[in-house]
């Protein structure tokens, strides 16, 4: 398998992981299982853009969770690996660690060591603010996969809200398609190639801090973020070979955000917003919008959600992703049966007139075990100065069975 | 106080003639009265879910449960079972006119997502029990009317009529049937919008703790719409086991397990 094996940064990374497999193993007489192993495929509508790539591809999935919780719940270890190999795209395949974990859990403060997921963010059309972990674009290009991150965190709940500190070393880079992978740029992003504006390159340590706090109903989070900024800049130049290809250039960033979301009786509220300098000229940007849900719609148990939000992005056109000024419509449908069924479908459309994006996710349990997804995304009118102008031939249709542990 | 003089009223003969709007709410006020102290509370819940050709299917939750004075329960819901939920996390903070506020974890991405009021008429986890059935029962959540009193299977019970006084409730009104002896409630009626009846609750197999606080460990309800029906069994129930309102704090679902 020709995978591009996972980076999972220095000696520190390596150490701590090596710290969490070994709490695993002392607790192994208790280990809690969780997880899953999948079969995914994916079908693609129209002949490909470039040589090498191909109609279709299957890949092989598994996320298998080993966690123990002591009996007083002070004390957590967890591990999370993450595998995919894929029959199109070898640096598709790869090998990650989503979680690696020791927590300790008191009752004012909370320490993780290891390697984690932090979420942080309201919106559903873009995960804006949400900067700890790496984006596995690869797996999804709606950015909702996350790398894992090495960490120190710090919680401290106090009554004023709980603030969280973060140590971060070991910057994980942005996954990427490769050369015969679908839903790439064009030319293709070099990822042996990257580039760093520290010159501690991928040994950069990363700072973070947040604070959170609930008003009623609405919680609110302010955080900054300083380091090795998670979205590259995408240079284009030429390979050892002399063929046009992207360079992903990390630069040291500086970001604020502000993240709220809020409900009041049918309606939830959602607003992400962040400053971010360093990458090139300072810019804002935002997502806001709302989520209204009609409870038993028609007479039946099912709830419709309908949302609407607002990205902006205050870079424009020169902006490395297509959200520049777009408009989000969607729709949420869950069944609530016992199947636990729901569809989302969905558009994010620039209104700017330079294409849309159609997007449906719908997913139910089979038995008691097995759970099928369907997600479905197709590309219209994508103009050629966009970034991302190669995926107007990359609609495609995925189904996914997983296994549940 | 209002509320106790109304209790003394209803119990002492030969009082002035009780109306039944104010009969009921004294019985609904000595219910609250009974079952407050307890503190905090863990427990273990299996259902099953028939559908009408009688097809099973099993949920597994850990539920804990905070009592906070002069306001609505705080409860925080951890799935075990079916396993692609496992991990999930419903955390709860009622309260008695005010809309819940809910969030709901989500491990896969580690996300905490506020939930809609409004998700309190929906079914939990694909059952026959709502939301609003499974929350905590605050004496304001509803107008009241005494209706009769009543031999129910052999035991001796008051009868209520119960209308939500909180929004987004999929229920024009409830009939619940009291136990004298334990004052808890055997068996509940449901109406939907249309005034038909949409569900019954039968709840048995009480037991008591603390020496005071009466549990029901079977809680069987029945859709008469649909024919199906959820079974609910309690386990290892335990009370006053060191919780505060920071372990029910937003943040404290980041940790869950």
């Amino acid at each position: 398998m020709p995978a591009a094996p996972a980076r999972s940064g220095g000696p520190a990374v390596r150490c701590l992981a090596a710290a969490a497999a070994l709490l695993v193993a002392g607790t192994a007489q208790a280990l809690e299982l969780g997880g899953y192993l999948g079969l995914e495929a994916r079908g693609f509508l129209h002949r490909p853009a470039f040589a090498g790539q191909r109609h279709d591809d299957l890949s092989l999935l598994a996320r298998p969770e080993l966690w123990h919780v002591t009996e007083d719940g002070r004390h957590t270890v967890a591990i999370t690996p993450f595998l995919r190999a894929d029959s199109a795209d070898g640096r598709r395949s790869h090998f990650d660690l989503r979680e690696a974990l020791y927590l300790r859990a008191e009752d004012r403060w909370e320490l993780r060591v290891g390697v984690d997921t932090v979420f942080w963010g309201a919106a559903e059309s873009r995960h804006l603010v949400d900067v700890i972990n790496q984006t596995d674009l690869v797996e999804n290009v709606d950015g909702e996969d996350k790398l894992g991150q090495p960490m120190v965190a710090l919680a401290l709940k106090r009554d004023f809200g709980v603030v969280d500190l973060y140590l971060l070393p070991g910057f994980r880079e942005r996954t990427f398609p490769g050369r015969r992978g679908r839903l790439r740029t064009d030319p293709v992003v070099d990822t042996d190639a990257a580039r760093y504006e520290s010159g501690a390159g991928r040994g950069h340590v990363d700072l973070a801090v947040r604070w959170s706090r609930t008003f009623g109903a609405f919680d609110v989070g302010l955080a900054h973020f300083m380091g090795t900024g998670r979205e590259p800049t995408l240079l284009p130049t030429r390979d050892a070979a002399g063929g046009a290809v992207l360079v992903p250039r990390y630069e040291q960033v500086h970001q604020s955000s502000v993240d709220l979301q809020g409900a009041t009786g049918a309606w939830l509220w959602k607003l992400e917003a962040l400053h971010r300098s360093g990458q090139g000229s300072a810019h804002v940007a935002w997502v806001a919008g709302f989520e209204y849900t009609l409870a038993r719609v028609a007479g039946t148990a099912m709830d419709l959600g309908l949302l609407a939000e607002h990205l902006l992005d205050g870079r424009g056109a020169g902006a490395p992703q297509r959200f520049e000024n777009d408009l989000f419509l969607g729709a949420r449908l869950a069944l609530n049966d016992v199947h636990g069924s729901s569809l989302l479908a969905g558009v994010i459309h620039d209104l700017d007139g330079e294409g849309s994006v159609f997007s449906l996710e719908a997913s139910r349990r089979v038995g008691e075990r097995w759970r099928l997804e369907l997600e479905a995304l197709a590309f219209n009118g994508i103009t050629s100065r966009d970034p991302l102008r190669a995926l107007d031939r990359d609609d495609h249709v995925l189904l996914r069975l997983l296994r549940y542990f | 106080m209002a509320s106790a003089l109304l209790l003394a009223c209803a119990l002492l003969p030969g009082a002035r003639a009780e109306s039944p709007v104010e009969k009921g709410l004294a019985i609904a006020t000595e219910m609250h009265r009974r079952d407050s102290g307890w503190g905090d509370q863990r427990a273990d819940m299996v259902m099953i879910l028939r559908n009408r050709q009688g097809q099973e299917s099993r949920r597994e939750i850990r539920v804990v449960t905070l009592e906070v004075a002069d306001d609505g329960d705080k409860s925080l819901t951890i799935f075990d079972h079916p396993p692609d939920v496992k991990g999930t996390a419903f955390l709860s903070h009622t309260h008695p006119l005010m809309p819940d506020d809910q969030w709901l974890y989500l491990p896969a991405l580690k996300r905490v997502k506020r939930i809609a009021s409004v998700h309190k008429s929906g079914p939990f986890m694909g059952s026959e029990f709502a939301y609003e059935d499974l929350t905590s029962q605050e004496v304001e959540k509803y107008r009241y009317r005494w209706l009769r009193d009543e031999v129910l299977d052999g035991r001796e019970t008051m009868v209520l009529e119960r209308v939500p006084a909180y929004e987004h409730s999929g229920y024009t009104r409830q009939v619940v049937w009291v136990d004298r002896i334990m004052w808890q409630p055997l068996k509940v009626e449901y109406y939907d919008r249309k005034q038909t009846l949409l569900k019954t609750l039968e709840l048995g197999e009480y037991r008591q703790y603390l020496d005071r606080y009466w549990r029901a460990l079977r809680m069987h309800m029945r859709n008469h719409q649909t024919g199906k029906s959820t079974q609910l069994e309690w386990r290892d129930l335990a009370f006053r086991t060191g919780l505060d309102e920071r372990d029910f704090d937003h943040s404290a679902l980041r940790r869950v397990r």
